[in-house]
């Protein structure tokens, strides 16, 4: 059976390559799996008729079944079994599946769009039918139905530019998947209850379930409220007749074959163990014979063919679910021969009235007349199948009903009355709609015109002729279905007792047959009398009334609470979060007892408490500072004062890079925020109130859960084992180094990640519409032209004497101290700063080259040495101008972000080739004539990857904040930002 | 372990000016409300490592708890750069606010008030639709006659 599961969903694989090809013919293809499949089936019913429905997999006379294990530790299986009930569902599945198929080859044509994946989810669809059916395991099921939902979503809105499909099409989805959903939990109590999730093993523990209490009652609900919303039983039915919008075919199929039959299979499934829990006899019978005659009267309103059948098939679903839902031998004999009948029937209904559809152009009752004289042979067959359907003997409905009445004559107990007047009071109805149905598609009406069309050809017919065939034949013969049913129906303990035979002499059940009828007749006359041809405005509300004022209070709800929580503001945001922060820590710390520490210092060093005062002093005034610059300065100054801390605090390494990233984000920030106005929070930087009561609560609040953390500490520091491991394992002297390249090498590989990708953050911000420009050469530039035009730096206290000798100097025939100082207009260029850069940068290279290199055993490493190249970088640029910039470094950052993270990750990768773990460190010692001994340490080359990426992340920085930026202002003040701004409204830089 | 005040006091006041910098409107505030919380956060870090001791740089003479704590100083080191990374990134979005809007000021978010204002109709939930009879229909949804297959 896995064969032909497989076969169909590679077949939906393939569907659109088929249809290409072969066009609306590639129905007739995808046909044969389907029906292939069908063929397998009936071999064999000799093997599952002869096995023991009740014996677990593996016995020998167990069912067929097939088991493969897959999440074995939460007990989830790819189990499946091929069982009476599974078999009888897969011959319609498979049956009627290949017939409309065959159906659509015709009813399509060859210029519709989409035919190739219409047919692939109907192929599709069939595959998770057979799933749904035979899964042994409710997990496994649970993943099929929940497919088949999905797929029925994408058919039914098929035609994606009417909205009456879309919308159905998400009426239907979210009705199913909450019933899934709420399937889902019952399924999951009952699996843990059980100890498995094998569906067999859950049927066969229903004893032991039963009495474990309430909850068991609750899962079982839960499950059936899965079922009645698949199979559309009220409150959910009015799903199926909004996915009417899907094409014909698939209303045939899905939504009165296969689909629809998913909760009918769940029900006859669970009965056999849970008929007697605490909500199955109002949910399942009670709700189910309710359903039948709702949806009889229902069907009775309508004009539309198609609604008819549609609130018909919601009444005959509720009809065979109260049958299964009694849950003895007798009714799910009757039920399993009535799911069968109605596959049969009322797949033919829908195949006719896709023809007449088609044909014709209306389905309206109210426009078709005459139909019977123009199309004779769909006629015949459609008035057999809707006499079926109303149980007109001698066909196989007929023979269906009859067992039901037998059933549910033979019913006992105080309220066995109750489903027998329903279920006559529902056939009667049933009688009522179909005759409706016939005389509405073909009989002459007089007030209205005969249709015009062409008659169907016989192929179009075919797959409708054969189910009638079918309907007609197991009428006269229905011992080809008893033995099947029968056999189904050994699941109970008792046998069944009643039979399928056409004539079984003058019995009640015969004569409750007649009561329908005729009851159905009158119903029909009294109808047809009253009926205006006008819908009458209902006065009770309707199911999708509520649905559709459940999914506005829903809206409502959601544009309610977002309006409240989303307000735009992101200090208000911030504000939350942070008062969030503030409660919920504080609180706990409050009322748990918090440790206190018993010893305290003022300070370990006097020259503590002098920074600290600078420094807080520095943050004080950051806050009232007007000016921007005078702001950064001053929280540089706490910057600077964490250097003093550092190095007190014996962390060389730590005050190097604190020293060195200070100062490079100084001129970042200079950089960047040139071009916006000195003064920008004139009249804000006075306090408020609120804010600076948060922010003192919170800074409070931290300190003193730190306070406590602190205290908590009782046992000593792990880093204890970190001087002899970086020493003797690491083979540095380093250890912060030695953590950061070798015992911590992860961290900081995730780290310099983090960094590469920032620095292409920062230039997507800048380059934005302009693509990185190719290299800039000095040679091409010509001197004095860049910034030409920008006013004076200071006009007015720049002497003329000192403009007078940057001109000298800019002219001169020396040469250079920069490749590309001359590129610079007089104005901006110093002397001074280019002489001392040209002696300074190739020793600070030179430095950053030596800190990196003897990182491992001195302060220093990749991200101090980086960062001294940066600063050599920044150096540069800020003496000789962009050209300068581009010259200096001739690669581009990318190269270095992408070089950096490539070398760091091989001297990672690079051991596992040796067959060691990842980032395994080798040393290599060696002699020098002058130098003496020496080592090697292969971490150096990880470190020489995070010093690439520094360098990187650094250039990236002085080419975005720096470059990119002078480009676009130069020819303008910098600081006079109405032209930068009118700059970008012309496009530049947008 | 004993806990220094110092240390202590000056975490708490940068904590709180970082805070307050923050949930400030203008983004160049906001930016240095990082920077100092930045600042704060490793300092609190280092204080949690204890007492200042020997630089961290391997001699067979001196004792583990003799040195200081070397892990703080890692972590440190890795957060000092990061932050970096981060300024550096603020300010390019400083830069590109600015050139957009020509303010460096938070603005709120239009989006967010129009959605927080929209009505719960929906058109493709709401509107009224008239019932096909046949799904053999144009694209505007008129029915058109078919026939032949």
């Amino acid at each position: 059976m896995l064969i032909i599961l497989i076969a169909l969903f590679a077949t939906a694989a393939l569907c659109p390559l088929i249809f290409r090809y072969f066009r609306r013919n590639g129905f007739y293809i995808v046909a044969a799996v389907p029906a292939v499949g069908f063929a397998w089936l009936l071999t064999q019913f000799p093997a599952i008729l002869s096995s023991q429905l009740d014996s677990a997999n593996g016995q020998p006379n167990a069912p067929p079944s097939i088991e493969y294990t897959w999440i074995d530790g939460f007990l989830v299986n790819l189990d499946f079994r091929l069982d009476t009930l599974a078999a009888v569902l897969l011959l319609l599945i498979l049956g009627v599946g290949a017939l409309v198929l065959v159906y659509c080859g015709r009813y399509f044509k060859n210029d519709d769009m989409g035919v190739g994946a219409f047919a692939a989810k109907l192929v599709a669809f069939a595959g998770a039918m057979i799933g749904l059916v035979t899964a042994d395991d409710v997990i496994i099921m649970f993943i099929f139905w929940e497919i088949t939902s999905v797929l029925s979503y994408l058919l039914i809105g098929f035609s994606q530019a009417l909205i009456t499909a879309r919308r159905s099409a998400m009426n239907a989805l979210i009705v199913t998947t909450f019933g899934g959903l709420a399937m889902l939990a019952g399924l999951l109590i009952l699996g843990t209850s059980t100890g498995s999730y094998r569906l067999s093993d859950i049927i066969a523990a229903a004893p032991q379930l039963s009495s474990m209490g309430m909850h068991i009652d609750v899962a079982i609900g839960l499950v059936l409220i899965g079922a009645l919303s698949k199979s559309a039983l009220v409150p959910f039915h009015f799903w199926l007749p909004g996915a009417m919008a899907a094409p014909t075919p698939v209303s045939a199929y899905l939504h009165a074959a296969a689909m629809v039959k998913a909760g009918v299979y769940l029900v006859a499934r669970l009965a056999p163990g849970f008929a007697d829990t605490a909500f199955w006899a109002p949910l399942a019978v009670g709700i189910g014979i309710a359903t039948m005659i709702i949806g009889g009267y229902r069907a009775l309103k309508q004009y539309d063919l198609k609604l008819i059948l549609a609130f018909g098939t919601v009444s005959q679903l509720g009809f065979i679910i109260a049958i299964f839902g009694l849950g003895n031998a007798d009714a799910a004999f009757a039920a399993l021969a009535l799911t069968l009948a109605h596959g049969l029937f009322k797949a033919t209904l829908f195949l006719a009235v896709g023809i007449i559809d088609h044909n014709t152009g209306t389905r309206d009752i109210r426009k078709l007349s005459g139909l019977g004289r123009k199309m004779p042979l769909l006629a015949i067959a459609t008035t057999i199948a809707a006499a079926s359907m109303a149980g007109i003997p001698p066909l196989y409905g007929f023979v269906a009903k009859e067992s039901v009445f037998d059933a549910l004559l033979h019913l006992d107990g105080e309220l066995a009355w109750v489903p027998l007047v329903g279920v006559v009071l529902g056939a009667a109805l049933t009688m009522a709609y179909s005759l409706r149905f016939v005389i509405g598609a073909f009989g002459s009406k007089a007030e209205v015109a005969p249709v015009e069309c062409y008659r169907p050809s016989l192929i179009f017919l075919a797959p409708l002729l054969v189910l009638t065939v079918g309907t007609v034949l197991l009428g006269l013969l229905p011992g080809f279905v008893e033995p099947l049913v029968k056999h189904a129906a050994t699941l109970y303990p008792q046998d069944p007792e009643v039979h399928l035979a056409v004539w079984a002499g003058f019995t009640p059940a015969l004569g409750l047959s007649a009561v329908a009828l005729l009851v159905g007749v009158a119903f029909y006359i009294l109808r047809a009398r009253t009926d205006t041809g006008v819908p009458l405005r209902r006065k009770v509300l309707s199911a999708e009334e509520i649905y559709r004022g459940l999914v506005n209070a829903v809206d409502e709800l959601a544009i309610w609470v977002t309006g409240r929580t989303q307000r735009g503001s992101l200090s208000f945001y911030l504000g939350v979060i942070l008062a969030v922060a503030l409660v919920v820590p504080l609180s706990i710390a409050l009322t748990v007892p918090t440790p206190w520490p018993t010893h305290w210092v003022i300070a370990d060093h006097p020259a503590q408490m002098i920074i600290g005062a600078i420094m807080i002093v520095g943050a004080l005034a950051a806050i009232r500072a007007a000016k921007r610059f005078m702001a950064v300065l001053m929280v540089s100054v706490t910057g600077y004062g964490m250097v003093a801390i550092f190095a007190l605090q014996g962390a060389p390494d730590l005050a190097l890079t604190q020293l060195l990233v200070e100062t490079i984000v100084l001129v970042a920030f200079v950089l960047a925020l040139r071009a916006l106005p000195k003064r920008l929070w004139v009249g804000i930087s006075k306090v408020k109130p609120a804010r600076a009561l948060l922010a003192t609560a919170l800074a409070a609040m931290t300190v003193y859960v730190a306070i406590g953390m602190m205290a908590a500490r009782n046992e000593s520091r792990i880093s204890l084992a970190f001087p002899d491991l970086a020493y003797y394992e690491g083979y540095g002297a380093n250890i912060v180094n030695v953590t950061l390249v070798d015992l911590r090498v992860w961290d900081t590989f995730g780290e310099i990640t983090v960094l590469a990708a920032a620095a292409t953050g920062v230039a997507s911000l800048i380059f934005v519409a302009t693509p990185v420009a190719r290299r800039l050469r000095a040679g091409e530039i010509k001197s004095g032209s860049i910034d030409h035009g920008s006013e004076a730096i200071s006009t007015g206290e720049f002497s003329q004497a000192g403009l007078d000798i940057a001109r000298q100097f800019a002219r001169s025939n020396n040469k250079d101290w920069l490749i590309a100082g001359h590129t610079l207009v007089a104005e901006r260029r110093s002397i001074i700063f280019e002489v001392v850069t040209r002696v300074i940068f190739h020793a600070i290279l030179m430095l950053s080259i030596f800190t990196l290199i003897t990182g491992h055993n001195t302060p220093g490493g990749g991200f101090a040495g980086g960062l001294l190249a940066g600063l050599a970088l920044t150096v540069r640029y800020l003496a000789g101008g962009r050209v300068e910039l581009a010259e200096s470094m001739r690669v581009s950052p990318n190269i270095l972000l992408g070089g950096g993270l490539a070398v760091a990750g091989f001297s990672g990768i690079f051991p596992l080739l040796l067959g060691d773990p990842v980032f395994s460190t080798y040393v290599w010692e060696f002699a020098l004539p002058i130098f003496g001994e020496h080592k090697f340490v292969t971490s150096t080359f990880f470190d020489i990857g995070v010093y690439l990426v520094v360098l990187g992340l650094v250039q990236d920085v002085l080419r975005s904040l720096g470059s990119e930026i002078d480009v676009l202002s130069e020819g303008r003040s910098p600081v006079a930002r109405h032209d930068v701004v009118a700059g970008y409204r012309r496009g530049v830089g947008r | 372990m004993s806990v220094n005040i110092t240390f202590l006091a000056i975490t708490g006041v940068l904590l709180a000016v970082g805070y307050y910098l923050v949930l400030e409107r203008t983004l160049t505030r906001v930016l240095l409300g990082i920077v100092v919380l930045g600042n704060a956060v490793n300092l609190l870090i280092l204080t949690a490592g204890g007492r200042m001791g020997q630089a961290p740089l391997f001699s067979p003479e001196v004792a583990p708890d003799e040195y200081s704590d070397p892990l703080p100083q890692a972590l440190i080191l890795t957060a000092i750069v990061i932050t970096f990374a981060v300024t550096a990134f603020l300010l390019a979005m400083i830069y590109r606010s600015w050139s957009l809007t020509n303010a460096d000021t938070v603005r709120d978010d239009e989006e967010d008030i129009r959605v927080s204002q929209a009505s719960a109709y929906d058109e493709e939930e709401d509107a009224p639709v008239e019932e096909d009879t046949t799904e053999f229909v144009d694209e505007e949804g008129r029915p058109i006659r078919e026939g032949e297959e």
